[in-house]
């Protein structure tokens, strides 16, 4: 599977997966929350950040379901499910992940013909070849 | 201080194309000389004229080698246009500037691709992951149609927009092609049961919602509008031109804004539309950017041609078709002529204004032609005298 190829902005959002936190690139200066993240804030120009925790809840706010031609691990997977997920905290704030039956369950586990666009999904957070990554599931 | 000194001061006097096909032998460097060739012979100049080039970034052939196989003279003002097939219209808008402000006289631009017989983009797994494609690649949204069937799901469940209505899309491309004799699927019609039956390539898009994948190279010749009416051909004007990257846009993959579904479009067709002298509603025909059915709706609302969340619907009781309300990708387009980045739909503007179409609009006068919604993206307004 590919890995995500981190970059200085987008470190912070690993390393705090990796520890089990949703955790957004925050403006120091005025608050403004920033995804993907980036080396300054559009809003005022800072370049000091925090790193806010986020709930973790969202809804599904699209979501394509990918056949082969794919990249043979994928393609060994298909058809799967990729959902962008609108996070409770701001609707601009939407995350791109596999939606799963359960924390370890493969990114097909899902029947796509059940996914609903604006159903609720919860984060929760899995290795993949040494990485972390959130994930999402249905949440009740 | 003329306040809008582009408009019709560059025109479009000589087009080139190679053949099209799934594999073709030459090289594209050599497929690129050759069009350029076809495209100046077309304009009657002899190529030690050409002082200018502009081309899309994702060119592999470049300035140098093309211009001294072709015979170029000295060569003062070339550029190179990024994001992909959102560049195809700004090679044309950056050589009309180039010669309206005396940067340069005679310019040629682009593009050669060996898509067909080549690799796929998207199978490079080093430099495909690179900001913003970490955040979505790894989740197995691994190709454009699979980030724009992430937009077009959400566009049909905002709008109500159907996959008949995609395939009524699909299928204005292919009718025209079958009356195109340099199209890929000149000879393959395409019915609405094929299209709803066809295996879906990212759901909701379906194999027929997807480009070409082609061989081929394409030019134009651009001079300004008082040398153009001494050229062979009548010339075709660039009226007015614009580019658009939106605010906190994020390139294919735009969902991390406040309506992910105005995109591009919408930016570079407020420019355009700024110094025109008419409107949508005066366009005859439209090549539409369509590596994807939905490009079309989506772009017919940022360009004004309906209203946001009414693309899907122009395309019902055959709106896009010859005779409908706007004749789209009149040569067949990406889904069915050929796809080469959209240069392709410049060339056919430019025969729709001379007349010389396979798919000829009556008294054709003013053509848009857009380069590819969903990326940082361009188009030019062309019109004849
Ligand atoms: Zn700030």
């Amino acid at each position: 599977m590919l890995k995500p190829l981190v970059d200085d902005d987008g470190a912070p959002y690993f390393e705090y997966a990796a520890k089990g936190e949703l955790r957004m690139q925050t403006c120091a200066n005025c608050g403004e929350v920033l995804f993907p993240p980036r080396p300054m804030c559009p809003r005022c120009q800072g370049i000091e950040f925090a790193w806010k925790l986020m709930s973790g809840r969202g809804h599904v706010w699209s979501f394509a379901v990918p056949h082969p031609p794919l990249l043979p691990d994928y393609a060994a997977l298909a058809p799967y499910p990729v959902v962008v997920v609108e996070l409770e905290e701001d609707r601009r704030l939407r995350v791109v992940g596999n939606l799963v039956a359960a924390e370890e369950a493969d990114i097909n586990s899902v029947d796509p013909a059940t996914i609903e666009i604006g159903q609720p999904v919860r984060a929760v957070f899995r290795e993949i070849e040494g990485f972390f990554v959130a994930a999402w599931i249905p949440d009740a | 201080m003329n306040p809008t000194p582009l408009k019709d001061r560059a025109a479009i006097v000589g087009i080139g194309q190679t053949e099209f096909a799934k594999h073709l032998e030459p090289s594209e460097k050599a497929l690129a000389c050759r069009a350029i060739a076809m495209a100046l012979d077309d304009a009657g100049i002899a190529a030690h004229e050409v002082d200018a080039f502009a081309a899309y970034t994702m060119e592999a052939t470049d300035e140098v080698e093309i211009a001294k196989a072709v015979g170029a003279g000295d060569v003062t003002f070339f550029s190179r246009v990024g994001f992909g097939g959102g560049g195809s219209c700004a090679t044309v808008g950056h050589l009309a500037m180039a010669i309206a402000t005396g940067q340069a006289d005679v310019g040629v631009a682009w593009r050669s691709r060996k898509r067909g017989s080549g690799p796929r983009p998207w199978t490079d797994t080093v430099n495909q992951l690179a900001t913003p494609a970490q955040w979505t690649r790894p989740f197995g949204l691994l190709r454009p149609v699979d980030e724009i069937a992430v937009l077009t799901r959400r566009y049909m469940h905002e709008y109500g927009m159907t996959r008949e209505q995609l395939g009524a899309v699909a299928l204005a491309c292919r009718n025209r092609a079958n009356a195109n004799p340099a199209a890929i699927m000149y000879d393959r019609p395409l019915t609405l049961d094929d299209y709803l039956s066809a295996r879906m390539i990212s759901d909701p898009l379906c194999l027929f919602d997807n480009c070409l994948e082609t061989d081929g190279a394409l030019a134009v010749v651009m001079v300004s509008a008082e040398r153009a009416v001494d050229c062979r051909r009548e010339p075709v004007y660039v009226h007015a031109f614009g580019q658009g990257l939106p605010a906190q846009h994020h390139g294919m993959v735009n969902y991390w804004n406040d309506d992910p579904l105005a995109g591009p479009s919408w930016t570079a067709a407020r420019q355009l539309w700024k110094h025109a002298d008419f409107g949508p509603a005066d366009v005859d025909v439209a090549q539409i950017y369509d590596a994807f059915t939905p490009l079309i709706p989506l772009s017919l609302e940022g360009y004004g041609f309906c209203a946001k969340g009414e693309g899907g619907a122009f395309a019902d009781d055959g709106g896009l078709e010859l005779g409908g309300r706007l004749p789209v990708n009149t040569s067949g387009g990406g889904l069915s002529e050929a796809y080469v980045h959209g240069f392709n739909l410049i060339t056919e503007g430019v025969r729709q204004l001379r007349g010389t179409s396979a798919n000829q609009v009556a008294g054709a006068s003013t053509c848009l032609v857009t380069a590819g919604e969903a990326v940082p993206t361009s188009a030019v307004l062309l019109r004849r005298d």
